[in-house]
């Protein structure tokens, strides 16, 4: 699949290719239900050590419920959670090798930075020295070694974000679960932040759990994102299968933005399909997908794949359609345009602004073609 | 109107107010210093009836009682009112928690009357000696309540993920509850302890039922000899019960007040680095 070759862009690590690789955390047929609510719906999810899973979801799709499963605060209605072959049924949160890094940070407000970070080693009855070493080396990964001796509410936002997340690491969990790590921080802090965490995961060796609605959030750190909705998995893979080739429609409208038009399929061969949209386009694609049907699926194709010209383009007749610039918005390093084409249907066009002046200035009202090439869309059946 | 300034209407409503809350204060205070035995009669400055007041060994008596009985009660009613408001803001779904947290309030409303009667005839019926004893029992009775609900509020807006934390960092739910949990509440907990002491300190129509003989308080002491004519030593004891109540709400307010300056001060502090 051409859709393969993108993945391990960002670092050789990928074991749920391996057939042999053992998983980690096993969640099998979890449900969970509150009264007559169900939040996680017989859900299956295999991660590996070492591994950066997200899941993805909006609120109330059931995310948060299977990370606080994992910690031992819910327990599951019907299944098993596994974590290293063990069974965690019954196992209370405190003898749990996993540790939590809260939204709200959960900061004991009574107790300084360091005596935060000292908790958790002393329950596990680490010798006072030992605590001392480990929580200077706490304070120090995260760069708060001058505030050891404040309280929580004598720190930045930011910095309690820190604290949180040098309590969470500070006994070596075996797993470290994140609850919206940066939802409270403010978009440069979280920029920043992502990346620190990115490099904590790897040189603790540590596997990452983390629970977010920020789907760049998600797309940045993880290895692997699980899509949630109404407590089942939509779809589980690497973010560039994910944004690239989703696997329904409900993913590929809830990750970036999406084109989806839906047709016939014409023509189908093992590299190549045609579909046939309304009476005036005809997409040509090399993703033919493997469903045999031919009634009713959508070809969805991003917005930054689609060309936008008032010129014609060199082959019309397939990919390619004519319409007028609907609605324009500039964003500085792009450009998004809705294209009305004829036929009524509103297609979305994202062009980079490489140069400061536009080549091809287009504005409201203008006549202009679309057209995109046979490698930019897939088809989804689903 | 000149905005934020006192309009006449204004101040003679303050003046009216603060007058008619404290003028019989002021009376009471102005009158322990009478020189004359008449209560009503000014004769002029004199410390004497606070002299006299320290060699009055039956008033003191009581003043011993009341204090021996505030601070048992405060403190039994104090640990049995924060059990009770756990167990309702925690155990939300219990069987019976309605009708639980309607009698655990109930005594808030009860006209004392009704509950000094009440435990009067229990007292009777299981044939306890009636003496310092049962005025503790008594007044743990209906200060529990009290402290139940100073200490629900607290709990009501605490943060569970706290906990949470505590317990995923390894600490066993014992362990959080004093950990976490107790000094978190602690401020709740303690302005309970110190409602509770106040109306033990106060109470004179439950103390009136269930006390017997040898375990007069002070409230009790007071009324009976002001039945016999108010005399300038009454006066003088109750100027040194409202300076020890006002100093401490003094005190506490100050304390207060200066914690909150300084949490802001560090807040704000916070947020520049």
């Amino acid at each position: 699949m051409a859709v393969k070759s993108l993945n391990s862009i960002r670092r050789n690590f990928s074991p749920w290719t391996d057939p042999a690789a053992k998983p980690y955390i096993q969640f099998e047929n979890v449900t969970k239900q509150f009264g007559d609510f169900t939040a996680v719906n017989n859900l299956s999810l295999t991660i590996y050590e070492r591994e950066f899973y997200a899941l993805l979801g909006a609120s109330g799709c059931g995310k948060s419920t299977l990370l606080r499963m994992l910690a031992g605060f819910d327990e599951p209605t019907s299944g098993r959670i596994l974590l290293d072959g063990q069974d965690l049924r019954g196992v209370p949160p405190h003898k749990r090798p996993v540790n939590m890094m809260f939204q709200s940070y959960a900061l004991f407000p009574h107790m300084t930075v360091e005596k935060n970070i000292a908790f958790g080693l002393k329950q596990e009855g680490m010798a006072s020295a030992d605590i001392a070493k480990r929580v200077a080396e706490m304070l120090k990964l995260v760069k708060l070694e001058q505030f050891a001796k404040r309280k929580p509410h004598q720190l930045s936002g930011g910095q309690r974000q820190r604290v949180a997340l040098a309590r969470s690491v500070a006994k070596r969990p075996k797993v470290l679960l994140l609850d919206e790590p940066l939802g409270a921080l403010d978009k440069k802090l979280r920029e920043e932040t992502q990346f620190e965490l990115m490099d904590l995961q790897q040189d603790l060796g540590l596997t990452f759990v983390v629970v977010t609605h920020d789907q760049e959030e998600a797309m940045t750190m993880a290895d692997r994102i699980a899509i949630l909705d109404k407590g089942e998995v939509m779809q589980v893979a690497t973010p560039q299968e994910i944004y690239e080739a989703p696997g329904s429609r409900f993913v590929a409208n809830f990750v970036g933005s999406m084109n989806l038009f839906e047709g016939e399929v014409t023509r189908r061969d093992e590299t190549s399909a045609d579909i046939q949209i309304g009476p005036d386009l005809l997409i040509r694609t090399v993703n033919p997908g493997n469903s045999e049907r031919k009634a009713g699926v959508n070809y969805a194709v991003r917005p930054e794949k689609i060309r936008v010209s008032s010129k014609k383009p060199e082959e019309t007749g397939v990919n390619s359609a004519q319409g007028e610039i609907f609605d324009i918005a500039y964003l500085g390093d792009v450009t998004n345009y809705n294209v009305k084409l004829d036929d009524g249907r509103i297609v979305k066009a994202t062009v980079i602004n490489s140069n400061r002046l536009a080549e091809d200035p287009l504005t409201w009202g203008d006549r202009a073609w679309i057209s995109f090439k046979p490698d930019a869309g897939i088809v989804l059946t689903r | 109107m000149n905005g934020g300034g006192w309009s006449r209407f204004n101040i003679a409503s303050v003046t009216a107010g603060f007058a008619f809350l404290y003028l019989p204060i002021v009376l009471l205070i102005i009158y322990s210093f009478n020189a004359s035995r008449l209560v009503t009669v000014w004769a002029g400055f004199s410390t004497q009836w606070y002299v006299t007041l320290w060699h009055n060994q039956a008033l003191l008596d009581a003043a011993w009682v009341t204090l021996r009985v505030g601070l048992v009660s405060a403190t039994a009613a104090t640990v049995l009112g924060t059990m009770a408001a756990l167990a309702l803001t925690r155990y939300t779904r219990f069987r019976g928690r309605l009708l639980f947290s309607g009698m655990v309030f109930a005594p808030l409303v009860m006209p004392e009357v009704i509950t000094g009667l009440s435990l009067l005839l229990l007292f009777v019926a299981l044939g306890v000696d009636r003496g310092m004893m049962t005025v503790t029992l008594a007044h743990i009775t209906f200060s529990m309540c009290f402290v139940a609900v100073v200490v629900q509020s607290r709990l009501l807006t605490f943060d569970r993920s706290l906990e949470e934390a505590a317990m995923d960092l390894g600490a066993t739910p014992v362990k959080t509850f004093f950990a976490i949990t107790l000094p978190v509440i602690a401020p709740a907990i303690i302005s309970g302890w110190m409602l509770a002491f106040t109306l033990s300190l106060d109470d004179l129509v439950i103390a009136s039922f269930t006390s017997g003989p040898g375990a007069t308080t002070l409230p009790m002491k007071i009324y009976s000899q002001v039945r016999l004519g108010v005399t300038p030593e009454i006066n003088a004891i109750c100027t040194i019960l409202i300076a020890i109540v006002a100093t401490g709400v003094l005190i506490a307010s100050v304390v207060n007040k200066r914690r909150e300056v300084q949490r802001r001060r560090d807040e704000q502090a916070a947020q520049r680095t």
